[in-house]
């Protein structure tokens, strides 16, 4: 009798065709071990087997991408030598099941991304998506996930530096964290997952295997039911001293020429990493399972083989090196052992107690890894909304409105969050959380990255497109804004059910919005990553393509405007068109309890224009202060400016321009909020470059004054906005 | 001026450390690993923060117990200036260079913040650049820096006037709002008897560059920098 029955296969998530294919690339039953693998390396996870066809769209070129997606992370060179290493991943599934693990082990999955490239991180950022506010489950998912990025990312000394958070019922039983690292490496010493040279040392280093995350991947690529509590066994447990120690011992002998090829082991651990190291590298590998430092007695090979244990990899070291390579770990008090070799057979062949347990042909595995146009149908484009539609049932001031919307739980201040991260250590953090976009000194040079993480899911719910596009748009924007040259973004496409046509349209959609606004924009994708399935009992997510995006400001000894306003009697000038879109606004979610309508068209050619000329602005030393307008339109940007700056301002609202509440609360898109002293040469250079421009106010005093004497002190605006987060959580 | 930063595994504010160093003395400090009890002559000893040993045990636990720490602390007896920053402080607690411990925040919660501290003993020569009554601001970065000691000991402290720093509100006044972890009559720092021990929660290193927010750390860099001038 077969051990491997179609329920055995069933439980391992592959189809009966993908088993039909399994026993061609055989040419015989696999062993369990051997299915183990294939249902890893082709679960949604591993194999990106229903967006492949998607993500081939995506822009990944320009003249200073060195290496795009397909690695462990994205590389762009910064100049001076230096290159920039990031990427975003999620962390989804289990974050919902053990918030502070899965949170805390998503950080540390994503720093070893970047580190075992040769950078060293320097910053961490973070897209967090969670269900309503009023769900027994959200309050303590908030804590858990907060205090778990904390908690990994403070141990290991790198600063979080921002990221962003909404709250969504879409999401109350799937919510999304999604990890962003970026780190510095010299251009000259980037290290690769490739194996290379017949019968050289595979050597493991870090934790030791234990029985955790067994089958981790194929839980993160199957939708979630009632019982989901009971996976939390396939949730891994994260130690962040040991990633640190880690850290260290791999820079140190990355700085030597020992490491030939390296590869961290993620999702699918000890499997994936060799797989990926053999197929790169064209060569097999052999490893003798009995030599993989273990945890727990008796652990079988399709355990050692699918253990997701953290803080653990895989390099291919140079003949001779080991022993070297080893005293490094040693000092570091780090488990070292040579496991296997590499071998010219194009197999995956492991040993356990003198059998071979598994012989896996690697380039098919790889190569022939399914891969599916699934059935989609686009997203029917939403009706238009009418400003006087929109604003019928809202009877409201500006000032309350606006105090309503400060105070709420998508626009209120995040301070109970990001003071929980460590966002200062490493002494480079030169603007911190709460504004635009972070920006961290290269160390020891005068340059500096400028980074942010964006996404608009009811935008991208709406319409994919338009949605795909404003993220992108609005990363770039973000950056633009304190005078970085943005250069590359990293994607985390965090989606519902493929299978679902509707879900798979929502994709297409946002990977065109996207690929166009990459392309407008210059500003191509260099890594990326895709989790789908966030539903639960068959209701998806918003669709949520978060971007991640990295600027680069040449030199910090030039202007770099605040986000917050810096004088009094400075005038207040906004760049970009105003139509008053009211559509899918935060106006009318929060003071009409409706979310419809078109979301804000992006064109793309005005968000170019406008960018460039406001970067223009400021490297130019026109402005003082630079914030874009996006999530709650003009007053809010304005109301967040005077609150970091301790300073209020006056602003007329012009005539002519349609409804009061529309100007000022409509999410028109290629906007920026700029001060200034030179107002008036300002509007004449952006009248010559075609941008719009009008002065709408003046900085000064402790007040903020819309039109005719309807005003907020900052005390109360500040109050409003401060508090509504850390009173929900003691709330509970 | 010859300066030691102690590296133990899991430190991650040492290079920090050193950079404030080197900006102030000109010079880079020794970075000498907690394994090497063979800790060279040097003019200033500091044990930077960190999570020494992942905080594991308790934070600075099992780092007061490293083969150097010993002689930072023979060192500490013969006079030789040593600082401590936040897990730092922690390590001098855990050794017995310095009363007290620091407990978990009362908040429960790591917290990241500039903080406003009032100097209350300008009289060291880490302080030195200070004046008794200066209101500074530098950040904490801490999970564990609820000062803790009995009465006998905090009248002590007060009495023999090695309080160095309190948490404060901008105009100084001492208040339970302005203690941002339930710290003991919001002590922030605090000196052994001979005066030459300081640890400290906050981070002065953290803000002593103007383009990261704030220059108020500087002054004890620059201090210990111009007193261990003069002394060698």
């Amino acid at each position: 009798m077969s051990e491997i029955t179609p329920e055995v296969v069933a439980e391992h998530g592959l189809t009966p065709e993908e088993y039909e294919r399994v026993l061609r690339i055989m040419g015989r039953e696999p062993k369990i071990t051997e299915l183990g693998i294939f249902s890893v390396m082709w679960s949604e996870h591993c194999s990106y087997k229903s967006s492949k066809f998607w993500l081939k769209k995506l822009p990944t070129e320009a003249p200073w991408v060195i290496c795009g997606p397909g690695e462990n992370a994205g590389v762009i060179d910064i100049g001076d030598g230096k290159a920039c290493i990031f990427k975003m991943e999620s962390h989804n599934h289990p974050s919902f099941i053990e918030p502070y693990q899965g949170a805390a082990t998503g950080v540390g999955g994503i720093l070893r991304d970047v580190f075992t490239m040769g950078a060293r991180p320097v910053a961490n950022m973070n897209a967090l998506r969670f269900g309503e506010p009023d769900h027994p489950k959200t309050r303590h998912l908030v804590s858990g996930v907060v205090a778990g990025i904390g908690g990994y990312g403070n141990c290991m000394g790198i600063p979080t530096v921002g990221g962003e958070v909404n709250f969504d019922p879409s999401y109350n039983g799937n919510i999304l964290v999604n990890a962003m690292t970026v780190g510095i490496a010299d251009t000259d010493k980037i290290f690769y997952s490739a194996a290379a040279g017949i019968g050289n040392s595979v050597v493991y280093v870090g934790s030791k295997t234990g029985r955790d995350g067994i089958h981790g991947a194929t839980m993160a690529s199957a939708e979630f039911d009632d019982d989901s509590d009971e996976k939390r066994p396939t949730v891994q447990v994260g130690d962040p001293f040991t990633e640190k120690l880690l850290l260290e011992a791999c820079l140190e002998l990355m700085a030597t020429d020992a490491i030939i090829a390296i590869q961290d082991m993620g999702a699918a651990g000890l499997t994936s990493s060799s797989v990926e190291m053999s197929d790169k590298g064209g060569v097999g590998i052999e490893f003798d399972l009995d030599l993989v430092p273990v945890r727990e007695e008796a652990m079988t090979p399709y355990e050692i083989m699918l253990s997701e244990s953290q803080e653990r990899m895989l390099m291919v070291v140079k003949p001779g090196r080991e022993d070297m390579a080893r005293k490094i770990f040693e000092k570091w008090e780090l488990d070292f052992a040579i496991i296997g070799r590499v071998t010219d057979t194009n197999r995956l062949v492991l040993k356990s107690g003198g059998d071979v347990v598994c012989d896996i042909p690697v380039p098919p595995l790889v190569a022939e890894a399914p891969e599916y146009e699934r059935p989609w149908v686009p997203t029917p484009p939403p009706a238009p909304l009418s400003a006087e539609d929109a604003l019928a049932s809202i009877d409201t001031s500006p000032i309350d409105a606006l105090a309503t919307l400060m105070a709420s739980p998508d626009l209120c201040s995040r301070r109970w969050v990001w003071e929980q991260y460590d966002h200062m250590v490493m002494g480079d953090t030169i603007r911190r959380p709460g504004g635009d976009a972070a920006v961290v000194r290269v160390h020891g040079t005068d340059r500096a990255l400028a980074i942010t993480t964006d996404c608009t899911p009811r935008y991208c719910f709406a319409d994919p497109v338009q949605g795909g596009r404003q993220a992108v748009a609005e990363a770039w924007r973000n950056l633009t804004a304190t005078g970085a040259r943005p250069l590359a973004i990293t994607d985390n496409m965090n989606f519902g059910n493929p299978e679902r046509p509707e879900i798979m349209g929502q994709f297409a959609g946002c990977i065109e919005g996207m690929t166009e606004a990459c392309l407008a924009l210059d500003f191509p994708v260099v890594s990326g990553n895709v989790s789908l399935y966030n539903e639960t009992n068959g209701t998806g997510i918003l669709p949520t393509p978060a971007i991640g995006g990295v600027g680069l400001i040449d030199d910090i000894r030039g202007p770099m405007p605040s986000a917050a306003f810096a004088a009094k009697d400075e005038d207040i000038v906004l760049i970009g068109a105003t139509e008053g879109h009211l559509g899918r606004s935060m106006l009318i979610r929060m003071l009409a309890d409706r979310d419809d309508g078109a979301p804000p068209p992006v064109d793309l050619a005005a968000e170019r224009r406008n960018g460039d000329f406001v970067r223009g602005l400021i490297t130019g030393g026109l402005v003082s202060a630079c914030h874009d307008v996006s999530d709650g339109g003009l007053l809010l940007a304005v109301a967040k400016m005077a609150l970091s700056g301790g300073i209020g301002a006056n602003l007329s609202i012009p005539a002519g321009r349609g409804p009061a509440l529309a100007w000022l609360f409509g999410e028109d898109q290629a906007r920026y909020l700029v001060t200034t002293l030179r107002a008036e040469g300002l509007l004449a250079t952006a009248k010559a470059a075609r941008v719009p421009a009008i002065t709408i106010g003046r900085t000064g005093g402790t007040v903020l004054t819309v039109g005719d004497g309807n005003s907020i002190s900052l005390s109360d605006l500040r109050n409003a906005h401060e508090n509504w987060l850390p009173s929900y959580m003691a709330a509970g | 001026m010859k300066a030691a930063v102690i590296v133990s595994p899991g430190s991650n504010c040492d290079r920090d450390v050193q950079v404030a160093l080197r900006q102030s003395a000109g010079t880079d400090p020794i970075m000498h690993w907690h394994g090497d009890a063979d800790l060279p002559d040097v003019d200033l000893i500091v044990v930077p923060g960190g999570f020494s040993y992942g905080d594991y045990l308790r934070a600075g636990a099992v780092a007061a117990h490293s083969p150097v720490i010993r002689e930072v602390v023979a060192r500490a007896n013969a006079g030789v200036p040593v600082l401590g920053i936040c897990n730092g402080f922690q390590i001098l607690t855990e050794c017995g260079l310095l009363p007290g411990v620091l407990m978990r925040n009362a908040g429960l919660k790591f917290i990241c913040r500039d903080v406003d501290l009032r100097v209350e003993a300008a009289d060291t020569d880490f302080t030195r650049d200070y004046v008794n009554g200066q209101i500074i601001r530098i950040p904490v970065a801490h999970n564990e820096g609820n000062y803790f000691a009995d009465d006998e000991t905090l009248n002590r402290l007060d009495g023999e006037n090695r309080v160095a720093f309190r948490y404060c509100t901008s105009e100084g006044e001492v208040t339970s709002a302005s203690n941002p972890n339930g710290a003991a009559r919001n002590i922030a720092g605090i000196l052994n008897e001979g005066r030459n021990v300081l640890g400290m929660m906050p981070h002065p290193e953290r803000l002593a560059d103007a383009l990261l927010g704030g220059t108020d750390g500087r002054p004890m860099f620059d201090g210990l920098v111009e007193a261990l001038a003069a002394a060698a």
